[in-house]
């Protein structure tokens, strides 16, 4: 693994029964990179995650290659890793923000506490440099008087402020990956705002790499670098945002960026017609084989019936996963009618 | 449209709803809540008229009100000219032909044990019209289903199929205006379009007004003629769509307007650190903390 990666995921697949989940996903992410996951609901964006993680639900199972490097170097398959060698990950070399803070948060503890004791539990302070440091993470992350914050317990904050809490915990121990799963759904859009920049702040600082999960594009966007884009338990596309939102390849992510689109390029599209893609999401199990998308796709042939093959679009430092996709009859370029 | 010529489809005089909270202490009064305070506004017949703002500022209270579903504490609410806001419910049978409702959860609103036939054709059969066979397969086939659908359960059919169907169902009685809360907010973005296309044929198609109430701005925009901007219970701001965007003269707008996390904007370059300064500029008067 080359020295700038944090993670790289190899060949991942994850299945219930014989119901496959996920399939051959692949990416890695370097250094102080912030990488957005998009797709529709049911894509498998949370399943990713939780994989990374060693959180998957009972039931579910994993294979492939998960490698992190973290304090150590990536030595282990973190798949093959037991559940004490991970727990003494989480929160440490890799954390995780979810969509609900609640279920993050122990109500019955103040913020404060909470904060020092992800550093207590992995000792990388003393109770009394936490308790200190409890509050410069509180003040990090926009909370205004963190001295009173921190004795407060999470039922007297607001959704926005206890997602706060939440991610000074993540931070708390500098961790080398930061995975988010949709951190400021629940949120209004104002205080998302100021979420999504307090989330870049922190990942710089410590020069963390990022895994950011949504299905807001325009979310992605503004926090991520490169994005990948998921459908159907696949990888189908992945690049710079730019390139990915501004020429996609895969039908797919074409039809996705036309479809969220209501504003258009230029100001209001006078109330035409918004493109759309035929059908919706299927549920697991119910994918097509060969290409995932070729029930909805406009521009599927036979030869789609056969697993499409991964193209890559240029070079990449995160490598041959990172810039590409897999798309039989790509949109974009010259071929772009 | 007639719009301006006539009885107006909705109009609202001095609009407040107060809801009275547990008390939580013996010694203290119960806390009173503002739901919706002071609204009034008129909406012209034909005309797409959008409520935006944020969690709690009062949307759904005040769409309640409109439908005869709650009474306001203060106010006036009339629909196409006659009261609804002083009715008990057994009197307002009229309103259900004239004003329907669709929700932002098809699941909760469609009674999972009902056929689709049956869902479709319950506002008709409240009428006390039966065989109603041929008017549900022409609504289906409005809404782009199948008449097969008919003898399906709702649970058999994805997110936005399901709203189609609570579309179905709303232009059953034939109604002049929808009243829509959050239509699109629980579905995929791929759906969503196709739903948006939907509201805005059968808007056209059937002559309707449109009180179209959500929290994504460019949703209200891409759908609405005329946006008002609630927050705290009050309309702080009621201005045709694409001025309200270009010129918005309300802070509060625009901090809302600020916060959108465009995808032209950010591929533009437009970083997260841009967006929580433009936020926080625009919401000095202490808006917006969270
Ligand atoms: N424990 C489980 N057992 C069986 N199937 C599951 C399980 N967990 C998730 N799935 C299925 O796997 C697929 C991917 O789920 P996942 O939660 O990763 O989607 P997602 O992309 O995060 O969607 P969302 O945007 O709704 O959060 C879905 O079809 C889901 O129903
Ligand atoms: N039946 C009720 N009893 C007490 N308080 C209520 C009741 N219904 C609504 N409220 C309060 O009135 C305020 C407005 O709520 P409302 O549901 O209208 O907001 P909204 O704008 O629709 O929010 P959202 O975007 O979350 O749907 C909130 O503070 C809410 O807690
Ligand atoms: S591989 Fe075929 S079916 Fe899949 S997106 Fe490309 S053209 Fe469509
Ligand atoms: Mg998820
Ligand atoms: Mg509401």
């Amino acid at each position: 693994m080359p020295d700038r990666t944090v993670l790289r995921v190899d060949g991942l697949d994850v299945h219930a029964g014989s119901t496959p989940l996920l399939q051959d996903v692949s990416f890695a992410i370097d250094r102080g990179e912030r990488v957005g996951l998009i797709g529709e609901s049911g894509s498998g964006k949370s399943l990713t995650a939780l994989s990374v993680m060693g959180l998957l639900p009972e039931g579910l199972g994993a294979t492939g290659d998960v490698r992190l490097a973290a304090r150590t170097p990536a030595e282990h398959n973190l798949l093959a890793l037991g559940e004490r060698a991970l727990a003494r990950m989480r929160g440490d070399g890799m954390s995780m923000v979810f969509q609900e803070p609640m279920t993050a948060l122990n109500p019955t503890m103040r913020v404060g506490a909470q904060v020092a004791e992800v550093m207590l539990l992995h000792r990388t302070r003393s109770r009394r440099a936490a308790r200190e440091r409890a509050v410069e993470l509180l003040e990090q992350v926009g909370l205004p008087d963190p001295a009173h914050v921190a004795r407060a317990y999470p039922h007297e904050l607001s959704g926005g402020q206890r997602q706060r809490v939440v991610l000074a915990i993540a931070l708390a121990n500098d961790p080398a990956l930061l995975i988010c799963d949709e951190p400021t759904t629940a949120l209004d859009v104002t205080v998302q705002a100021t979420v999504l920049d307090l989330v870049v702040r922190g990942v710089e600082a410590r020069q963390a790499a990022l895994l950011f999960i949504t299905h807001d594009l325009g979310v992605v966007a503004t926090v991520c670098e490169r994005v990948l884009v998921m459908y159907g338990g696949r990888i189908v596309e992945a690049g710079p945002v730019q390139d990915v939102f501004g020429d996609p390849r895969h039908r797919y992510t074409q039809g996705l960026v036309a479809a969220s689109d209501l504003s258009g390029a230029d100001g209001r599209r006078e109330r035409a017609r918004l493109p759309t893609i035929p059908g919706s999401v299927p549920p697991a199990g119910r994918f097509p084989a060969g290409c995932v998308f070729r029930t909805r796709c406009a521009h599927a042939t036979d030869v789609c019936a056969t697993p499409p093959p991964w193209t890559p679009r240029g070079e990449h430092p995160a490598g041959a996963t990172a810039y590409g996709y897999a798309c039989f009859h790509p949109a974009g370029g010259e071929e772009d009618g | 449209m007639g719009e301006g010529t006539g009885t107006p489809a909705v109009e609202l005089r001095g609009v407040s709803r107060q809801f009275r909270r547990r008390r939580t202490s013996l010694l203290t009064p119960a806390p009173v809540v503002d739901a919706v305070r002071d609204v009034s506004v008129t909406v012209a017949r034909g005309e797409r008229f959008g409520i935006v703002g944020e969690s709690g500022s009062g949307k759904s209270t005040l769409l309640r009100l409109v439908s005869g579903l709650d009474q306001p504490t203060a106010g006036e609410i009339l629909v196409e000219g006659r009261p609804v806001h002083d009715q008990p419910a057994r009197r307002l049978g009229w309103l259900r032909e004239t004003l329907q409702l669709v929700f932002q959860d098809p699941m909760s609103s469609l009674d999972p044990r009902m056929r689709v036939r049956d869902i479709v054709a319950e506002p008709l059969v409240a009428q006390g019209r039966h065989d109603n066979r041929e008017r549900v397969h022409e609504l289906l086939e409005a809404v782009g289903m199948s008449a097969e659908a008919a003898d399906r359960y709702p649970h058999q059919f994805s997110g936005g199929q399901r709203q189609r169907i609570s579309v179905a169902r709303a232009l059953a009685p034939g109604p002049d205006i929808l009243v829509a809360d959050e239509p699109v907010s629980a579905l995929d973005v791929s759906v969503r379009a196709q739903v948006l296309n939907l509201i805005d044929e059968v808007v056209d198609g059937f002559d309707l007004t449109l009180i179209f109430v959500s929290h994504d701005l460019s949703v209200v925009r891409h759908v609405c003629d005329r946006v008002a901007v609630m927050r705290r219970g009050e309309f702080v701001e009621v201005a045709p769509t694409e001025q309200l965007w270009n010129d918005p003269q309300h802070p509060y707008t625009q901090q809302l307007l600020a916060a959108v996390p465009d995808l032209h904007g950010a591929l533009a370059g437009r970083t997260a650190r841009d967006l929580a300064a433009d936020v926080a500029r625009r919401g000095q008067d202490g808006a917006g903390t969270g």
